[in-house]
């Protein structure tokens, strides 16, 4: 009962050890006993997927999906250097670093949402394990941000980041976004899932306000064009609605409490 | 009006603060490393502050020209094809001699001169530019506004087919600038059509374009087709994106934040530190007493 409690605790089930995640929403635990659990493990549960070869799915995510997860969140940094290597950072390159480590970050916050949505679609649940390397790398970026303009930007002039962060609204969300990221990185480990239990989920929903508060981030900075900020914005609310969506369709049909 | 000559001042090699400059630079030599780190803001805004000029190649591809596109590099890409030949001018409302000219008869009057121009952008970065134009007033001398002309108001160039940006609804297209008259009128205020000796590259506002040092570089309006001498202020297109973040004078203010960012300070193109802005991007002398008994918050 005790692994029970704990709503992701690793190895239960059909071979599919429920990867922790920065940023994740609460995960289907194959196995785990039925009626008890959230909305969203209901929806997700409904249905079994078809038993696979654990070994098959592992290697699939090992040898196959984590190694293009980092590829694909190491290149903005790749690309970064090199371009830095060659003395390709505009006139402006402190602007520039800026920019290019915020706006990964919330590319890299959209694709760890992406995930659960992913997952339910293709009912393959090994995808779980991708969310926490994803949502690191999202708060690797979002550190990035931060340091650039702490030393780069403002060189730790302390008087100015403190009226910024008080005064400007764009940066008090953009400071609030990344102070929340912290303890989901920090709580990202497998002892921290065992030992908080399902306080996990409801800590690590933190990341729905992050993502929201890094969009804003976006939306307030630009001057006059909105577009990039705005498709972010109509990329989150579809994925949130692909959560709550399933959530309410769930509780429709769950008969009334008698 | 007391004028001064321009010779006394347009130049941003004339540094007013050397003295104190020297010291601060002799400060800043002594508070190496760590202490810097530990004491910041007596070392921020130490950075000799001189005013070299900002290397072609920077002020070529670092450009805000939105209707090239909202990217800095963007109008260095998408104005390459940009024509400015042929090109005219018209200047209208309340002058003598309103006309349209091609915009060699425009210029044929006057003799070109080299400035070198601090610019501080709205958004915090500066450069310094060696402009090369004629002082606006000596056109202003030359079609004779009436006494009912107390605003002179400039648009630039509408072609969607060539300015690809104006197909997005991001300004109320036209571009539209606008400075009173005793600012136009003043020896500061540019006519510019070239840099660092050569005309205007597209991306900076070919084939004419205003320059007003003293204020946010957004007022200094490119690719002007139009010149209106009226008698209500304009309505310029940053008022009308925004009113409560872009105000008609816009001077270059370090006590007056825009609402979401300091206007304190500044990075200069090619430096690592940001330097402390200046009353009037420098030019307090010449021109803080256009504004004397004005609230500057008020009219920001």
């Amino acid at each position: 009962m005790a692994r029970g409690e704990a709503g992701a605790a690793p190895g239960t089930g059909a071979g599919t050890p429920p990867g922790p995640a920065l940023g994740a929403p609460p995960e289907t635990v194959p196995g785990a006993p039925p009626g008890r659990g959230t909305l969203t493990e209901r929806v997700t549960t409904r249905r079994k997927p078809a038993a696979r070869s654990a070994g098959r799915d592992a290697a699939i995510i090992r040898r196959g999906l984590k190694p293009i997860v980092w590829a694909g969140a190491l290149t903005p940094l790749a690309i970064l250097a090199i371009r830095a290597l060659r003395d390709d950072l505009t006139a402006n390159p402190i602007e520039l670093i800026t920019n290019w480590t915020g706006y990964t970050t919330l590319v890299l916050l959209m694709v760890t949402l992406t995930i659960t949505p992913l997952r339910r679609v293709t009912r393959w649940n090994p995808l779980v394990r991708l969310r926490r390397p994803i949502g690191l790398f999202a708060f690797f970026y979002a550190s990035l941000h931060f340091l650039t303009y702490i030393v780069l930007d403002q060189f730790f002039w302390w008087e100015g980041i403190v009226d910024d962060v008080m005064e400007r609204p764009y940066i008090t969300v953009g400071f609030t976004a990344f102070l929340l990221l912290i303890p989901l990185a920090i709580t990202s480990t497998r002892g921290w899932i065992r030992r908080l239990g399902k306080r996990w989920q409801k800590i690590h929903r933190l990341v729905y306000a992050t993502a929201a508060l890094g969009v804003l981030h976006f939306f307030w900075k630009v001057k006059a064009d909105t577009r990039q900020p705005l498709l972010f914005a109509a990329i989150l609310t579809l994925l949130l609605l692909a959560r709550l969506v399933p959530a309410l369709l769930a509780a429709a049909r769950r008969p009334p409490a008698s | 009006m007391l004028i001064r000559r321009p010779d006394d001042v347009a130049s941003s090699e004339i540094t007013p603060h050397s003295v104190w400059l020297d010291r601060r630079r002799f400060l800043e030599s002594m508070a190496a490393g760590a202490t810097s780190i530990l004491l910041p803001g007596s070392a921020a805004g130490a950075q000799a502050q001189r005013d070299e000029p900002t290397p072609w190649e920077d002020v070529t591809t670092y450009n805000n020209f939105y209707e090239f596109g909202t990217a800095k590099d963007d109008p260095a890409k998408n104005a390459r094809n940009f024509r400015t030949h042929p090109w005219s001018v018209a200047v209208e409302g309340h002058v003598r001699k309103p006309a349209v000219y091609p915009l060699e008869d425009f210029l044929k009057p006057h003799v070109l001169e080299d400035r070198v121009y601090r610019l501080r952008c709205v958004e915090a970065w500066s450069m310094v530019i060696p402009w090369r134009g004629f002082e606006l007033r000596k056109l202003i001398d030359r079609v004779q506004p009436t006494a009912s002309a107390k605003y002179v108001e400039f648009v630039t160039l509408f072609d969607p087919a060539q300015m690809p940006y104006q197909r997005r609804p991001i300004l109320d297209w036209p571009y539209v600038e606008g400075l009173r008259l005793d600012e136009a009128m003043h020896p500061l205020t540019l006519l510019a059509t070239g840099l660092y000796g050569k005309d205007l590259p597209n991306q900076n506002g070919a084939p004419l374009r205003l320059v007003v040092p003293w204020k946010y570089g957004f007022k200094s309006i490119k690719s002007i087709v139009k010149i209106r001498f009226v008698e209500q202020q304009p309505k310029t297109a940053w008022m009308l994106a925004n009113p409560g973040e872009y105000g008609f004078f816009s001077n270059v203010n370090p006590d007056v934040d825009h609402p979401r960012w300091s206007q304190a300070r500044e990075r200069r193109i090619g430096e690592f530190r940001r330097r402390e802005t200046l009353m009037f991007n420098g030019y307090a002398d010449q021109v803080a007493s256009l504004y004397r008994g004005m609230d500057l918050r008020k009219y920001f």
